[in-house]
């Protein structure tokens, strides 16, 4: 895989060449940023916001609590034990049980959509560079059509270019 | 972020990771020594059983299960108070979360190994687990022992969650900084990790939701465990207020531990430029709300037993407030109020030393509090002929020091191999969305801006 892309030392830089990929004809799908931390005062942040987890995660609770009903019920009416005078089916004790596998459910729904969605685990991409932990903000496009474009598109005070 | 503050930040938290002096192995080897000493104490014990404990009827319930108690309280400093500052957006937060996130993760594997250090026979732990035996028989779902293990299991699962999620991009960080098989380790850690929009935003929704998810079954926690001692018709025990009071208990001690944990780190990592004074008078003023608040609920719980005048309670009130274990009750009310009160709310005294000075007391009055839950309750039910006395053996007290140091190590470890303060946390603490900050205070300031 080849890639053309240039590191900036501030948001404000990265904002600009992102701009400019725009008006190259790069739609936003296309053009990869990568950054040390979230830059959440900046627009071409914005991009995939949009997220199912929090339904996702709500389905994960369901599942543990529907788990829970049927387990500890079942389990009570497979022995029908008396146990301190509770009914054989106890639901106040079982709402306990309930309650923690709701939570465990949503809890991991989540984690696993945040995993799946992020695209983690995976093998290190081609588009990196080490510098961007020092603060750097990577702006780049994947497999370009005509490398030069994205060189002149890239091309702002304060960039350093590079390609692989 | 700039380059330069970028540069000094991932300098100064990556600098334990990547040099090692011999002070580190001495003290690892101190408290692996400890460690060690417990763990063959506890083998002692396995292999000569439980007589050579200070166990007996009818106090079957002493040291290992306040330890227990005590260690589940401890691990309430971490997740709770990181998913709620995070949740309010508190700025001075960023700094502390996961000194915070460690200690419960630890604590809760400390706390949970107490019920099976209790069984006499520890290597049928698995009984607990819900699973049919051979006879299709299940545990019983409407005892508080088996709450006990869906609490504990749940809670861990999510603070280990809770803790590892946003540990993934500072891997990434040291990933990109170390060398040779340190660079592989932490290459296979960070997942793949680049920093995408995408990526960082479903950091933050799943981190969102994890925050929400995980405040109430921290609450639920301490509740279940209050319920081991609420359920059972033993004086002094059957009450309704029991799962408030020992979250309110479990909180304090938390704050406390937490207090006493940054402390050390601040000192012995040389991060003073990032653990500010002010983080440790916030948590001092926390310190001395949940220390009224503990208050409100023994004066709460003790005026109605004395007021109720029911024979069997007001023996147990009596023995803990005048008779044998009034030594250790007020102690207990000297460190967990007089101290935390008088040096918390003057303002000239909370201070970093004043504040690990008041979470120290507070840490052994907690330990206190639930050892004259446990104890004199036991010794002293319905019946006085069946009343009995407790003296803890060398087994327990060795056990229950190997602990402490279990977990000062764990600490130490964690330390050790991962950037104690998150790194990313930190870089975009400096920049901060007006939409998130409106007013910036001297608290977000010191929680941001450090460079």
């Amino acid at each position: 895989m080849s890639a053309v892309y240039a590191l900036y030392p501030d948001g404000e830089s990265a904002q600009r060449a992102v701009n400019g990929l725009r008006a190259a004809g790069f739609s936003t799908g296309a053009i990869t940023v990568i950054s040390g931390e979230p830059l959440e005062d900046h627009e071409f942040f914005d991009v995939n916001k949009s997220t199912w987890m929090w339904y996702i995660a709500s389905a994960g609770g369901f599942i543990g609590l529907a788990s829970a009903a049927w387990l500890t019920r079942m389990t009570e009416v497979a022995w029908p034990l008396r146990t301190g005078n509770m009914p054989i089916v106890a639901w106040w004790p079982n709402m306990i049980v309930m309650f923690e596998l709701t939570m465990l459910g949503g809890i991991v729904a989540a984690v696993v959509t945040m995993f799946v969605t992020a695209g983690l685990p995976r093998r290190r991409p081609a588009l990196y560079d080490p510098e961007i932990m020092d603060g750097k903000i990577l702006v780049g496009v994947d497999n370009p059509p005509d490398a030069a474009v994205v060189e002149r598109a890239l091309t702002v005070p304060g960039a350093t270019i590079k390609r692989t | 972020m700039s380059e330069a503050s970028a540069r000094k930040l991932g300098d100064d938290l990556l600098r334990p990771l990547l040099r090692t002096s011999w002070r580190f192995y001495a003290l690892v080897a101190f408290l692996g020594s400890i460690v060690l000493t417990g763990l063959c104490t506890w083998a002692y014990q396995v292999y000569n059983g439980f007589g050579i404990t200070g166990i007996n009827n009818p106090i079957f319930w002493a040291f290992y299960i306040t330890n227990f108690v005590f260690w589940i309280g401890i691990s309430h400093a971490g997740t709770l108070i990181s998913a709620i500052l995070r949740l309010v957006n508190a700025g001075w937060r960023r700094p502390v979360t996961r000194c915070a996130e460690v200690i419960t993760v630890f604590a809760l594997m400390i706390g949970a190994l107490f019920p099976i250090i209790h069984l006499g026979r520890p290597w049928l732990f698995f009984w607990l687990i819900p699973y049919p035996s051979n006879r299709q028989i299940w545990p019983n779902f409407r005892s508080p022992l088996v709450w006990d293990f869906f609490a504990i299991n749940t809670y861990l699962t999510g603070s280990v969650l809770f803790l590892v999620l946003p540990m993934i991009p500072d891997f990434a960080l040291v990933r990109d900084k170390a060398t040779g098989v340190r660079q592989k380790v932490y290459a296979a850690l960070a997942l793949g990790w680049q920093g995408t929009p995408k990526q960082w935003h479903r950091l933050e929704s799943a981190m969102s939701i994890m925050a929400i998810a995980i405040i109430p079954v921290a609450v639920s926690v301490h509740t279940i465990v209050s319920f081991d001692f609420s359920m059972a018709p033993v004086p002094m025990w059957h009450s309704t207020m029991f799962g408030p009071y020992f979250v309110a208990g479990a909180i304090f001690s938390g704050i406390a531990g937490l207090i006493v944990a940054m402390a050390a780190l601040r000192k012995f990592l040389h991060l003073e430029e990032y653990l500010h004074p002010v983080h440790f008078q916030n948590l001092g003023k926390l310190l001395l709300l949940m220390s009224l608040l503990w208050s409100y609920f023994v004066f709460a719980e003790r005026l109605t037993i004395w007021y109720g005048n029911e024979s069997s309670e007001v023996a147990v009130l009596n023995v803990t407030q005048k008779g044998s274990f009034a030594p250790l009750y007020w102690t207990m009310v000297v460190c967990n109020f007089v101290v935390p009160f008088f040096i918390m709310s003057i303002k000239r005294l909370r201070t970093i030393a004043g504040c690990v000075i008041a979470s120290f007391c507070v840490l052994i009055g907690m330990w206190l509090e639930r050892f004259l839950i446990v104890v004199p309750s036991l010794g002293h039910k319905y019946l006085p002929y069946a009343w009995g006395t407790y003296r803890p053996r060398p087994v327990e007290i060795i056990i229950t020091m190997s602990t402490f140091a279990a977990m000062t190590l764990l600490y130490t470890l964690f330390s050790k191999f991962v950037p104690i303060i998150s790194i990313w946390e930190m870089k975009a603490g400096e920049h901060p969305s007006p939409a998130l900050f409106p007013a910036a205070t001297r608290e977000h300031a010191l929680g941001e801006t450090h460079a």
